[in-house]
């Protein structure tokens, strides 16, 4: 039988939905027996909302200290040490898991499989390779499988009907080699683009920084988050977190409305399983019209006005 | 100190890949192949650091086959001091590499190990943490932002929260993001002064004695699911009309 522990990923006052869409994806392996392991300096309350992600059996709770939960190294070795009772360790490939993971499978001396988007059986998973131009079946006969969950692949469980058990721990031996200094978060009024159901998206063609306050307002009318292509932010119009495909964050909203984005196959692999995608821009030839629900041609600055009006 | 960079030979980013009719992997033949772009803006960040007087030799390293040279020429012409080539005729997998690469680092002493975050065919964004865990030293993913101060370093790195600046002991290990510089191009004179600067091959074999790998199979590449074809329309009103056909707005 498997039994799967999932590393819980949260900002010290809610759980991320990445972490019930890991147990949504060990939820898929037939008679799996799943706990999460969350840590934080102040542990019980957050533990106690982890307690509630239905399907769950226990929650590790592990009390840090100096905010070594944020840190790769503060939290790898315990992880590893926890995952013994286990066959499977999972995390969510939000940059969270990305950082902890493979920490993991190296002190358990196992290969990762990253971004899991589907389950095919209890040691069989399909993972997306080069921009996800391919997608392979990849299989471990080893006694641990170390892996990250691609969040767009599998969706949000119930997080709030649970009743995990708690079990308490803590760390002995703290690292000092690395510590936390700040955290410059981005817009957090808007809702978050990792789990929005709409989403409002600019590229190069937007412009300016001014210009993009367009996206923000076209956003805010319809409740939905903003993200960009790499142009835009490389371009310094958005900030680094709105950045959506290959490196920057894969989304499945409901609704991808793109302006002035071109659609490199780098940024299409982020947006590839939103509902429906409309492409706005300029050059009826961009590639971002290939995977376009809906394609509009023209001028974004005209086009956006007009729809502010008319939603 | 030492900065030690260590670089992948990648499919170049334009080119799109296809599977084989057989599924036996994607087709690789006569397309070009480059530095991982992630592994050049490594490259540059090393080249910055000993340009503002922090590091006196930059060594640049990649795991690979025989042609992987090209690539290290590459770095060498962009301005790194010495290379070395562990040459394996096949493909290895994360772990592997990152004990590999360990080898180098013990027998090098960097101060500084700087690597891409992913490389852009497996896209599994691994070996720099791996590797930084076997080591034993602090790693800072993700970095969009670095600030060398003897014998600490502080690292912005891009999350999916916004920015987090953390500081780390030094002997170090940093994976980069995008937008931590915009690598320099290189002229011609310096292809030809890189000819001449140290390149040292070694098999793999020398560098994994005693690793027990944990291979996992890969048993099938395929395609990618298509989306379905979409419609044009012509007019902001058809648009908000087949929004509103399907209920998102």
């Amino acid at each position: 039988m498997s039994k799967i522990l999932i590393l819980a990923q949260h900002d010290g006052s809610s759980i991320n939905q990445g972490t019930s869409k890991a147990v949504t994806a060990a939820q898929q392996i037939q008679g799996a027996s799943i706990d999460l392991v969350v840590f934080a300096d102040d542990v019980s309350t957050i533990a106690t909302k982890a307690s509630k992600l239905a399907g769950v059996n226990t929650v590790h709770a592990v009390t840090t200290s100096n905010e070594n939960w944020k840190l790769a190294q503060g939290i790898a070795p315990k992880i590893a040490e926890l995952s013994a009772n286990y066959s499977h360790v999972f995390g969510p490939s939000t940059t969270f898991g990305k950082d902890v993971m493979p920490c993991v499978a190296a002190l358990l001396g196992q290969n990762q499989i990253s971004d899991i988007m589907q389950v095919i059986d209890a040691t069989t998973f399909k993972r997306p390779i080069y921009a996800g131009n391919a997608v392979i079946s990849v299989s471990s006969n080893h006694d641990k499988i170390v892996a990250t969950i691609r969040t767009a692949s599998f969706k949000t469980g119930d997080m709030t009907s649970g009743s995990a058990n708690i079990e308490n721990h803590s760390i002995e031996n703290t690292q000092t080699d690395t510590k936390f200094i700040s955290l410059q978060a981005g817009n957090s009024e808007r809702p978050d683009l990792q789990t929005a159901p709409k989403v409002i998206s600019g590229g190069r063609g937007i412009g300016s920084e001014e210009n993009f306050e367009l996206m923000y307002k076209l956003a805010d009318k319809i409740g939905a988050a903003t993200g960009a292509s790499r142009a835009a932010v490389d371009a310094g119009y958005c900030p680094n977190e709105m950045q959506v495909g290959q490196t920057g964050k894969i989304i499945a909203p409901d609704l991808y409305m793109s302006f002035g984005i071109s659609g490199a196959i780098q940024h299409l692999t982020g947006i590839k399983d939103a509902g429906t995608i409309v492409a706005i821009n300029k050059d009826a030839d961009a590639p971002i019209y290939e995977v376009a629900d809906i394609g509009l041609v023209g001028d974004l600055f005209k086009i956006v006005p007009e729809l502010m009006e008319k939603l | 100190m030492k900065i030690l960079v260590a670089i992948k030979r990648v499919v170049d980013f334009n080119v799109r890949v296809q599977v084989k009719p057989d599924g036996s992997g994607v087709a690789t033949d006569g397309v070009k192949m480059s530095i991982n772009p992630f592994d050049e803006i490594a490259i540059e960040e090393a080249l910055r650091i000993k340009e503002a007087g922090k590091a006196d030799e930059i060594v640049v390293v990649t795991i690979g086959v025989n042609d992987a040279q090209q690539q290290l020429r590459t770095a060498l012409a962009m301005g790194a001091d010495r290379a070395i080539l562990v040459e394996s005729e096949s493909e290895i997998q994360s772990l592997k590499a990152a004990h590999s690469l360990l080898h180098i680092v013990e027998k090098e002493q960097p101060g500084l190990v700087i690597m891409g975050k992913q490389a852009i065919d497996d896209d599994n964004n691994q070996t720099p943490q791996m590797l930084a865990t076997l080591w034993k030293r602090p790693q800072a993913t993700f970095v969009s932002k670095l600030e060398i101060n003897e014998d600490k370093a502080l690292a912005t790195r891009e999350i999916d929260a916004g920015l987090e600046t953390i500081e780390i002991k030094l002997p170090a290990l940093v994976s980069t993001d995008l937008r931590l510089n915009e690598p320099r191009f290189v002229k011609l004179p310096d292809i030809m002064k890189a000819k001449r600067k140290p390149l040292d091959v070694i098999n793999i074999d020398e560098t994994v004695a005693g690793f027990d790998d944990k291979e996992l199979s890969i048993e099938n590449y395929e395609s990618p699911q298509p989306r379905q074809k979409g419609v044009m329309v012509d007019s902001v009103d058809e648009l908000v009309a087949a929004l509103k056909e399907k209920g998102l707005v």
